[in-house]
């Protein structure tokens, strides 16, 4: 079985965001991968192992042939990547970078499954997941707690307000993983220096077929007006606990008729 | 350009919209013209008096089945939005309203707006406003192109109110194939024993975060003192990374948004991914080991001190007192 995972290299979430005069994401940072996308790595590791065989590969794009994220995925365990590069993805909006990445797995081929986060940490549009499967004619099966793969189907637990669902289709699918859902594991050395030498497939908009005029600036077909800073909340009263802090806590709330 | 018809994604919580839905409505009768719903689910009839004492005139409904909404829902608005040019289509950023937004907006190749919290006209143009950086920075964005504009906004925008319409005519449409697209079928349902209030509709909300310490010391920090308190309880981020409590109660930009009358911080640091789903709340008590952490920095109330000394005393000082 063959699990293609989208992920996604994005700046130090640590680190304060700011835009950049063209009004995108200041990327100039060293990228990382997404955290919410070790997940959906690990998740696709083991899953192609419980099915005795089989690649992870990676599937992502960028403006800037970075691949410092990927390797982080590689070293994880995945056999591959592929990574659409392009000048002229600068500026795509979410359905673009869907119609991108579609093709991205078409490209590493014969894909049972496609993994990816709910969305992602930084743009958090959260609608890629959905709009590949779409785009690949495909079902898609959304934020997954658990996964199971067996017999051509996959069938998921549904995070859902009341609770979850079961939810089930045949492959190929998509699917996209909640935070939290496995434990990602820690690159080993030896897969830290295995991953320098695995095959990261680098296509442009053109090598997937796309017309460049579709994606990036162009393609986009929204338009930020402004930019401002939200109003700030101010910090009230700060207590050193000396061990009676509680009963402070206890007149706030009985000030608010809370209790 | 003026806005002719509006049209909300209409969701339900058992037999009655949902709250984001009503708050849609509500606001989606600001932007002018006709206002109508589409529902995608089994009991359109038992939505449509509170659809209607929202404002939709009328509400469309798809019965998807035994299959998994958001392709079907897709595949109806397609053709229905052929048929009845809605200028702008209006979705809960929920679990639902977003499998049925982003495969929609394939099927019509638009584009889309998401995590919107606030929505106007201006002039012919409609602008989605949503937080980035944590909630720090705001950015308002049009739509560029041909109608109809997609976006989803987040539950707790705006206040719902109602405007004293009668019930919303039901029109049934029946499900279309969806393909393989709609091949996911839903199995089974299990609902999760709730005691006390909804996360996003409690008064009085406490969340744990790392600073707990361990999964064992949720229940009778966080959980308890919820539970005393009569509110629901929280979670950051990094607990639900961690495992230790489920997705579902992750407040934070990749969780829900809350903004209830009281919001207990406890041992959390305070994130910008956890406070822009908090920092709405009326009030913010804030309990943290780290007296330098970001969370002290909204708090109304700020104990700087250990969750497992000052959490057990106050919970049995407020049990001595009921």
């Amino acid at each position: 079985m063959n699990i293609a995972v989208c992920v996604k290299q994005i700046p130090d979430p640590n680190v304060p965001g700011k835009l950049d005069d063209d009004r995108t994401l200041d990327r100039s940072g060293k990228p990382q991968i997404d955290d919410s996308d070790m997940y959906g790595v690990e998740m696709a590791l083991q899953l192609v192992d419980k099915a005795g065989g089989g690649e992870v590969i990676l599937v992502s794009m960028a403006p800037n042939g970075e691949v410092a994220g990927l390797r982080t995925g590689l070293a994880m365990g995945s056999a591959r990547a592929v990574l659409v590069s392009d000048d002229a993805l600068a500026g795509s909006d979410a359905l673009s970078t869907a119609k991108v990445l579609a093709k991205a797995v078409e490209r590493a081929g014969g894909v049972d499954l496609v993994l990816t986060a709910t969305e992602s940490t930084d743009g958090y549009t959260g609608t890629i997941p959905a709009q590949i499967a779409e785009l690949l004619g495909w079902p898609s099966l959304t934020f997954a707690k658990k996964i199971e793969v067996g017999d051509g189907t996959v069938t998921i637990q549904r995070q859902t307000e009341a609770g979850y669902d079961v939810v089930e289709a045949s492959l190929p699918a998509v699917v996209s993983v909640t935070a939290g859902v496995v434990e990602p594991r820690y690159p080993s050395f030896k897969g830290i220096m295995a991953a320098k030498n695995k095959p990261v497939d680098q296509v442009t908009v053109t090598d997937l077929g796309l017309d460049p005029s579709q994606v990036g600036w162009s393609g986009a077909r929204q338009q930020i007006v402004s930019v401002g800073a939200a109003p700030q909340r101010q910090a009230g009263e700060k207590i050193q606990d000396d061990g009676e802090a509680y009963q402070r806590i206890v007149s706030f709330l009985e000030d608010l008729k809370v209790v | 350009m003026a806005i002719s018809k509006v049209w909300v994604f209409a969701e339900a919580d058992g037999d009655k919209p949902t709250s984001a839905t009503l708050e849609l409505l509500t606001k989606a009768r600001e932007l002018g013209g006709t206002l109508e719903a589409v529902h995608v689910g089994p009991n359109a009839d038992a939505l449509a008096p509170g659809l209607g004492e929202h404002g939709a005139t009328t509400v469309y409904a798809v019965d998807p089945g035994d299959s998994l909404p958001g392709a079907i829902a897709a595949a109806a608005l397609e053709s229905l939005v052929g048929e009845h040019r809605p200028d702008v289509v209006l979705f809960a950023q929920s679990y639902d309203g977003r499998d049925a937004l982003s495969r929609l907006s394939v099927k019509l190749d638009r584009p889309v707006l998401t995590n919107g919290t606030s929505l106007r006209v201006d002039g012919d143009k409609v602008v989605v406003g949503a937080a980035i950086f944590g909630g720090n920075t705001l950015v308002d964005t049009e739509f560029v192109g041909e109608a109809p504009f997609l976006a989803a906004i987040r539950p707790k925008s705006f206040a719902a109110e109602p405007s004293g319409g009668g019930p919303a005519a039901v029109v049934t449409v029946p499900a279309p194939d969806a393909g393989r697209a709609g091949e996911a079928k839903v199995r089974e349902r299990h609902v999760e024993e709730r005691e006390g209030p909804k996360l996003e509709e409690a008064a009085i909300v406490v969340s744990g975060g790392r600073g707990i310490g361990s999964a064992e010391a949720y229940e009778p920090l966080v959980e308890q003192l919820a539970k005393l308190l009569g509110g629901a309880s929280g979670a950051s981020r990094a607990i639900v990374d961690a495992g230790w409590v489920p997705y579902s109660k992750q407040v934070g930009q990749t969780g829900k948004v809350v903004k209830p009358k009281v919001y207990l911080a406890l041992g959390i640091s305070g994130a910008t991914q956890h406070m822009v789903g908090m920092k709405g709340s009326e009030n913010i008590i804030a309990v943290n080991k780290d007296a330098e952490a970001p969370i002290f920095g909204i708090a109304d109330l700020g104990v700087v001190g250990d969750v497992h000394q000052v959490i057990p005393k106050l919970i049995e000082a407020l049990r001595s007192r009921s």
